[in-house]
């Protein structure tokens, strides 16, 4: 027989469990909603608000906007923060401290600020509503992700291994592809997944610059519920939910795998 | 199965050689010949440069003025990944994320060598560590000892003329240490490398090397086999770190070809004096000395000194005795089985010939390394 005290705390627990997890469940029946409104709790079943979403151009191009920005802005982003966090982690300490501080800025300044001007750059530029324009704004708000991910995995990664792999006829790029790489990985796959994620899911920039013809797709969610409350949106978040969670449950068996040996 | 061939170790040749990180001098000029084929040791406590003559053979870092060549070739300026020279570190620096097979492979492989030769080699070179077995195993499956092996395996699997040894055996128990040394020891004798051994440890230099580098302060005070470091040192610090020894000081006079020291009141007579009229000290080994009960067992020409015996430690093979003198200073004297017997507080003296002290230029760095 539990103790009362455990108990309460299993109700405790309980209780911070739902408030974590309500707001993203509610999504999911309001996304099979019969009529057409965003209500909970929903009236009937239907699919159409997944057949719209696969069906209606307006989500289908947003929804490849996104993944093609994402994609992009996770391999140059990744590309970026690997290299700065070798730099970072083998310059001078004060040097390298003083990088790493400016490197993490974009994730430090409110969103709204870095919005504001990068629009007005962006209009001297023509750079608005371009593919070129989210890249290279993603990126930057992508760059401190990658940098802290890589940094981490470079802390405990024993540099005499490079020593030792050179004094076994290794050059420079050799010793990179064959030795580090291959021990900073984890760190610098995590730090891809955190450049997608930055990207795929950016709103208050993305509202900024973005155009009619380039829409991504948390711009389109946006409008479309501040426009017409279209139950859309729950299948989109609905979505969004089972691939992100089958994406972690994946990382957590393959990290489990990679513990076991 | 064979161990790796035999193949002509290279010739090292290091002259006027320094080393400076900013105003600090690591390496000061030092002059280093090594034969091929030698087992060679640079011995020396730790900030002595032996280390870094380590480093600058294997050109992780570069040499400040001087010259280095290897195998009669200038090796200034040429990275490390060209040298082609084995290393094995004192942490092992095994690859992680590979097996044991893979680790040993690796430098075949940058060798474009493949397929069964590669196999076959890798195979060989973990024969003669005795690790044959252990091929598909990770590095953090196996002890230190077992690493340390695989590490000497993959530093040899490329047939390389010269092997550098960093304190390889320091993170291991003195048990397994010493059965390392005697398997090195075979291993250098089968394959006729060059070997250069690095370590702080006397005992290990004199049971592994054909000649030993005594460093201190970024110098090299003395070159020679162990038995010339033991017999006859060059300077007071390699007859103190080489060995134990109980050093005597006191007011020299010469006397003809004789150096008479007083010392603590009592006189003792060394053959020979020293050049250029530096202070002397006397050096005595404990087993040159005698123990006799006072003003007993008068031998001609020795010198006696009375002392009490401050501590006797029996050893099994024999027992050690320190002996403390008029002036304070604790003589150390090994006395085998069978000798008579003496307890703490007996006064004795200590006896032994001329011949038998060595006569040396004090050092006043000895002292201080040394502590």
């Amino acid at each position: 027989m539990p103790s009362f005290s455990r108990i309460l705390l299993g109700l405790f627990c309980l209780l911070v469990a739902i408030l974590l997890l309500a707001p993203t469940l509610v999504v999911i029946p309001m996304s099979f909603n019969g009529n057409k409104s965003l209500a909970f709790p929903p009236v009937g079943f239907s699919w159409q608000w997944y057949e719209n979403f696969f069906s209606n151009p307006d989500w289908t191009t947003s929804f490849s906007n996104s993944l093609i920005v994402a994609l992009i802005v996770a391999v140059v982003a990744t590309v970026i923060g690997t290299l700065a966090a070798f730099g970072v982690s083998r310059a001078a300490a004060r040097t390298g401290g003083l990088l790493r501080a400016l490197l993490i800025t974009p994730m430090v300044v409110p969103g709204v600020v870095l919005a504001i001007g990068i629009y007005a750059v962006y209009l001297d530029t023509h750079l608005v509503g371009t593919v070129t324009g989210f890249v290279l704004a993603h990126t930057m708000l992508a760059i401190p992700f990658v940098l802290i991910a890589v940094q981490a995995s470079l802390e405990v990664f024993d540099r005499r291994l490079e020593t030792a792999a050179s004094s076994l006829g290794a050059g420079r790029l050799t010793v990179f592809r064959t030795v580090t790489l291959p021990l900073i990985l984890p760190g610098v796959l995590s730090g891809a997944l955190f450049a997608f994620i930055t990207s795929f899911d950016e709103i208050i920039v993305a509202l900024f610059i973005t155009s009619p013809y380039l829409k991504t797709l948390p711009v389109q969610i946006y409008t479309s519920i501040t426009r017409d409350a279209d139950p859309t949106v729950a299948a989109v978040g609905t979505l969004l939910f089972i691939a992100t969670s089958l994406i972690i449950i994946a990382g957590l068996l393959l990290g489990m795998r990679r513990g076991r040996t | 199965m064979h161990a790796p061939q035999r193949s002509a170790g290279a010739a090292i040749e290091i002259r006027k050689a320094s080393k400076r990180y900013g105003a600090f001098t690591a390496l000061n000029d030092i002059d280093l010949h090594i034969r091929p084929g030698e087992f060679m040791t640079l011995l020396g406590p730790s900030g002595s440069g032996k280390t870094t003559t380590l480093n600058l053979i294997a050109g992780f870092t570069d040499i400040s003025s001087g010259t280095l060549e290897i195998g009669g070739k200038s090796v200034t300026g040429l990275p490390s990944h060209k040298r082609n020279i084995g290393v094995v570190f004192q942490h092992y620096a095994l690859f992680p994320h590979m097996t044991v097979g893979k680790n040993v492979a690796y430098p075949l492989t940058l060798r474009g060598i493949k397929g069964d030769d590669r196999e076959a080699r890798v195979k060989r070179a973990l024969d003669m560590v005795k690790m044959a077995d252990f091929a598909h195993r990770y590095p953090n499956e196996l002890s230190g000892g077992q690493q340390q092996r695989v590490a000497l395996a993959r530093a040899l699997v490329f047939d390389p003329p010269l092997l550098l040894m960093d304190e390889p055996l320091g993170a291991l128990d003195k048990k397994l240490r010493e059965w390392l040394q005697l398997e090195i020891k075979r291993i250098h004798r089968e394959l006729g490398t060059t070997f250069v051994y690095v370590t702080h440890d006397q005992e290990e230099a004199l049971v592994l090397s054909d000649r030993i580098a005594v460093f201190n302060g970024g110098r090299i005070e003395q070159i020679g086999t162990g038995r010339e470091l033991y017999d006859s040192p060059a300077t007071l610090f390699v007859g103190r770190f080489i060995g134990e020894s109980t050093v005597l000081r006191g007011s020299a006079e010469i006397s003809g070809d004789e150096t008479v020291m007083t010392t603590g009141g009592q006189k003792v007579i060394a053959h020979g004096r020293l050049a250029g009229g530096a202070r002397p000290v006397i050096l005595l080994r404990p087993e040159r000395v005698a123990l006799k009960r006072p003003g007993a067992d008068v031998v001609s020409g020795e010198n006696r000194l009375t002392g009490t015996i401050a501590e006797a430690i029996y050893l099994g093979s024999g027992s050690k005795y320190e002996v403390r003198l008029a002036d304070g200073t604790i003589a150390v004297v090994r006395g085998p089985l069978g000798a008579a017997d003496f307890g703490i507080c007996d006064t004795v003296d200590i006896a032994f010939l001329p011949s038998d002290l060595i006569l040396l230029p004090d050092d006043a760095s000895a002292d201080v390394t040394l502590t």
